[in-house]
């Protein structure tokens, strides 16, 4: 390969693409045997439907397993017993109450912080400036991050290192906020966006200052899509068992949790995790009945957020 | 006279609230820096230790024993091994929806089984990883021919494998059918109209167009596999062990993590170290896969929009 | 010209506006009109509000205009024509410092606003933008009632009062009172595009600004809203300074006093560079130009 050559541009690239489908199209005319092209076309049809099918089979058989093995066990003294270590008697009342509160805090973080850094890096920030693309960049590849590296990142500097607040809840609330703090970037930066920016120049046409701008047109108008980006990424956190292993979430708590202190806290995917690991046949049934419970709150999440979105999302 | 056309206060409220605001951007970066100085710190303390040598390339992982050894080979070929076996499940399944979806499917099809897909892919990791252990490992126990040898264990890779591979499918069939997607339709006419068929313009046309997303996606897929904790902490095991047979059981780098951070290791020792060591090799690893898949993903997009 | 035509145009036996430079090639004639001179004269009394100076504008570098100088009279109507992409919206930004919105805009030579300089060092382009509105091509009323719209200027610039005062006057110096009185509480979407225009032009007015810079106003509207909205300028002359950028030419000649003609001036490939022709009286635009390019430009030869 010359190095002189200038590199490819895109339109080449496509031109490129498009002479070869039409070279293997040709082909394929001439050499045409129209009997075997139907069979070959419906058996590559019938392959692809076979992998939609099991896309969605392998998640259903999962949702579908759970629920036979845990649907027996379901019952409100499931939801609101205390854990405990007789099968019979424990319940996920400590593990709810832990998520709860673990979610009020990743929230309570999460919407200034990812909001604030959203409304900066669509509406102040000058986007050819190096700084702004690397903030850009760095947001995405911390989307990517392993859970666990986080529970690391927890570890190190919230529960000890600089920060060292010890095994509290509240530790808990800001790494996994860290953890979702990308997504609910980028969600609201999406939603901001979509605001037309003849409604910004209108507003700034009118002698109304950039701040004004945001707080009285821009963000009214994106909120639909800022809080479904929000209860997104909140269901995220709410999933998330490896983070909170490592930044003290025990297993074993029978009472109520409070945001500051060491006395221990679960939350509900860790009570499913201890449930999982123990052998005995009954806490399997919990285990599996935990799950139901956690994708029954996932999908009514979920549905909130998307009957949100179809409400009040503006049309422009 | 004053002019009118000065501003009538210093506007100190603005200049507060953009600083305001820039802050919470820097604070992402700033997140970022904290992850690698918590990591960075105690894996250099670790590597005063260990030879890198020894840790990159040593097959025997047992931090904890005396005496200790950390080669880090067997957990990173346990983690691999476990995505290697989620890829293969999910590439075929991924791709074949996507091709069905973007190709074949009417538009009413897509719009109830994308997002559906997506939906589901919400799915805690928790919840596959027992499903993995309770309802995977006894099929697989059950079918598992004769000829291959033993069965798999309670704990292997196969069903870590295949849990995790379900658990990929929405990543590579989504971010593959929007790349199918963003292919113009021109030149899916064009071979139409040259009276291919449409599985040769799916082949031949749509996917090497679409190549680089489709790569993407699954770069992207592998990296999260990788870096997944509960699929395998809950199903592949918890031991070290070298092999490549699926069948039984390993340590992959982040149930190691796992389980060390929350058991009694005292705090600055090497073995404590070695958590870190190992986050940065997985931190490292999924860094890199994730920003090839970010420079795929812009590739496409900058040749199609 | 613009009194002789408005004269012609309310003949109540046309349904819309009389276009005077209707046939390719046949420049108007109108008779009785003041001379040349004896209008130059009285403008000269006229004080300026706009004095464009040698402006070159260039984004990122490019220039897309160079060497502008044209006056903007107080109570009158300017307008820049001249063909699409030539630099006219880009000439009329700088005039509420609108282009300081778009990163790497730089605006070289000098703007005086009754005097001073719009890009003086101390200069608020807030401030200068409550002094100097504008209207946009794309109607662009806010997600928000008929009554917000309007009120959302005054409310951010600190206005005291009583604000329905203010909503109504607004409306009614833009023609809409009427038909919107009814429904201040309705959003802005469901009024019809014409309705919607005349809103964003009562917005603008409600800020009391000196100056109205409408930028093709017309041209997303049909033949009927667009009579409506030019009447509407020739009302609002009386209070306001108005530069209107058109590339409708009849429009211009319709409605301005003075007019300013963009031409684009080819450099390297498809880069081109607008630059003002001529600038004079509307009369003499379109009836007896000096320059070439105006000529072929206002009969239809070149466009």
């Amino acid at each position: 390969m010359s190095p002189s050559r200038p590199p490819r541009s895109f339109t080449a690239q496509r031109t490129e693409i498009a002479a070869s489908g039409a070279a293997a199209a040709t082909a394929a005319t001439l050499e045409q045997r129209p009997g075997a092209d139907v069979l070959k076309g419906r058996a590559f049809k019938a392959a692809l439907l076979l992998g939609l099918a099991l896309a969605l089979g392998g998640l259903v058989w999962l949702i579908v397993d759970a629920l036979i093995e845990g649907g027996g066990r379901l019952s409100l003294g499931l939801i609101f017993d205390e854990g405990s270590a007789n099968p019979e008697k424990a319940g996920l009342w400590s593990a709810l109450l832990g998520s709860i509160y673990l979610i009020v805090g990743v929230i309570a973080l999460v919407v200034p912080l990812g909001v604030g850094a959203a409304i900066y890096l669509e509406e102040y920030a000058n986007k050819e400036r190096w700084w702004n693309r690397l903030i850009e960049l760095n947001i995405q590849n911390l989307a990517g991050v392993p859970s666990i590296v986080y529970g690391i990142l927890g570890l190190a500097f919230i529960v000890r290192g600089p920060l060292d607040l010890g095994f509290i809840l509240f530790a808990g609330s800001m790494t996994l906020a860290l953890l979702v703090l990308p997504t609910v970037i980028i969600a609201a930066r999406e939603a901001i966006r979509a605001v037309p920016s003849s409604i910004r120049e209108g507003s700034l046409a009118l002698g109304a200052t950039r701040w004004q701008t945001v707080r009285r047109q821009i963000l009214p108008a994106s909120i639909p899509g800022i809080v479904t980006g929000v209860i997104l990424a909140v269901s995220r956190a709410i999933g998330e068992t490896a983070p909170l292993l490592l930044v003290g979430a025990t297993v074993f708590v029978t009472f109520e949790p409070s945001f500051f202190d060491d006395k221990g806290y679960t939350a509900l995917p860790v009570q499913i995790f201890q449930w999982v690991q123990r052998p005995q046949d009954e806490f399997r049934v919990l285990a599996a009945a935990g799950i139901i419970v956690l994708l029954g709150l996932l999908l009514a999440m979920n549905s909130f957020a998307i009957w949100l979105r179809n409400r009040y999302e503006q049309r422009w | 006279m004053p002019s009118r056309l000065e501003a009538p206060s210093a506007r100190y409220g603005e200049k507060a609230i953009s600083g305001l605001l820039a802050l919470c951007a820097i604070l992402s970066v700033a997140i970022t820096t904290a992850i690698v100085i918590s990591l960075l710190s105690p894996t250099i303390d670790f590597f005063q230790d260990v030879s890198i040598t020894d840790f990159l390339f040593g097959t025997d992982f047992t931090p904890l024993f005396n005496p200790p050894s950390f080669g880090v080979v067997p957990i990173v070929v346990g983690t691999l091994s476990v995505t290697f076996w989620g890829l293969l499940t999910a590439i075929p399944i991924g791709l074949g929806a996507a091709i069905y979806l973007s190709e074949y499917a009417s538009r009413r099809v897509r719009r109830i089984v994308k997002p559906t897909l997506e939906v589901l892919a919400g799915v805690p990791t928790v919840a596959f990883g027992f499903f993995a252990l309770a309802t995977i490992t006894p099929v697989l126990q059950d079918i598992w021919p004769g000829f291959l040898g033993d069965g798999p264990r309670i704990f292997n890779v196969l069903a870590a494998g295949l849990a995790m591979g379900i658990m990929i499918v929405p990543i590579i069939a989504s971010i593959s059918e929007d790349a199918m997607s963003a292919v113009p339709h021109g030149l899916r006419e064009g071979a139409y109209a040259l009276g291919a068929t449409k599985m040769r313009v799916a082949l031949r046309v749509v996917v090497p167009a679409a190549l680089s997303g489709i790569v993407a996606s699954f770069v992207l897929a592998a990296s999260r596999a990788i870096g997944e904790t509960m699929i395998v902490l809950i199903a592949a095991g918890n031991t070290p062990n070298l092999t490549l047979n699926p069948t039984e059981s390993i340590q992959a780098m982040t149930a190691f993590i796992g389980t060390t951070a929350t058991g009694d290791v005292a705090t600055g020792t090497v073995e404590y170290n070695t958590i870190f060591a190992v986050g940065s090799l997985l931190f490292v690893m999924t860094l890199v896969m994730n920003m090839i898949s970010i420079r795929l993903v812009r590739k496409y997009r900058e040749v199609y929009e | 010209m613009t009194d002789e035509l408005r004269r012609r145009e309310q003949d109540p036996g046309h349904d819309g506006v009389v276009d005077p430079v209707a046939r390719e090639g046949v420049p108007i004639h109108i008779e009785g009109r003041a001379t040349d001179a004896s209008k130059t004269q009285a403008r000269r009394a006229q004080e300026v509000v706009f004095d464009v100076r040698g402006v070159t504008v260039s984004y990122a570098g490019v220039p897309a205009v160079r060497d502008i100088a044209f006056d903007v009279r107080a109570r009158e109507i300017t307008a820049l024509i001249g063909p699409s992409g030539c630099g006219k919206s880009t000439m009329i930004r700088c005039l509420n410092r609108m282009n300081d919105l778009i990163p790497g805009a730089t605006v070289e030579g000098e703007i005086l606003y009754n005097g001073e300089n719009l890009y003086g060092p101390r200069v608020d382009p807030v401030q200068v933008r409550k002094l100097i509105g504008m209207v946009f091509q794309k109607p662009n009323p806010f997600p928000k009632s008929i009554y917000d719209n309007i009120a959302f200027g005054p409310r951010v610039i600190g206005m005291k009062g009583d604000m329905d005062g203010v909503v109504e006057r607004a409306l009614k110096r833009a023609a809409l009172w009427e038909e919107v009185k009814d429904r201040l509480k309705e959003n802005a979407y469901r009024l019809s595009g014409g309705q919607q225009q005349r809103l964003c032009i009562a917005r603008c007015l409600a800020v009391e600004p000196d100056v109205i810079l409408m930028d093709e106003p017309c041209s997303a509207l049909d033949p009927i809203a667009t009579a409506r909205i030019e009447d509407l300028m020739l009302e609002l002359k009386d209070r306001y300074s108005i530069v209107i950028v058109t590339h409708n030419m009849q429009q211009a000649a319709r409605v301005s006093d003075m007019t300013a003609v963009l031409m684009p001036e080819v450099r390297d490939g498809d880069q081109t560079i607008g630059h003002i022709v001529e600038y004079a009286d509307t009369g003499k635009i379109f009836t007896n130009p000096d320059n070439k390019r105006t000529e072929e430009y206002v009969t239809g030869r070149v466009g």
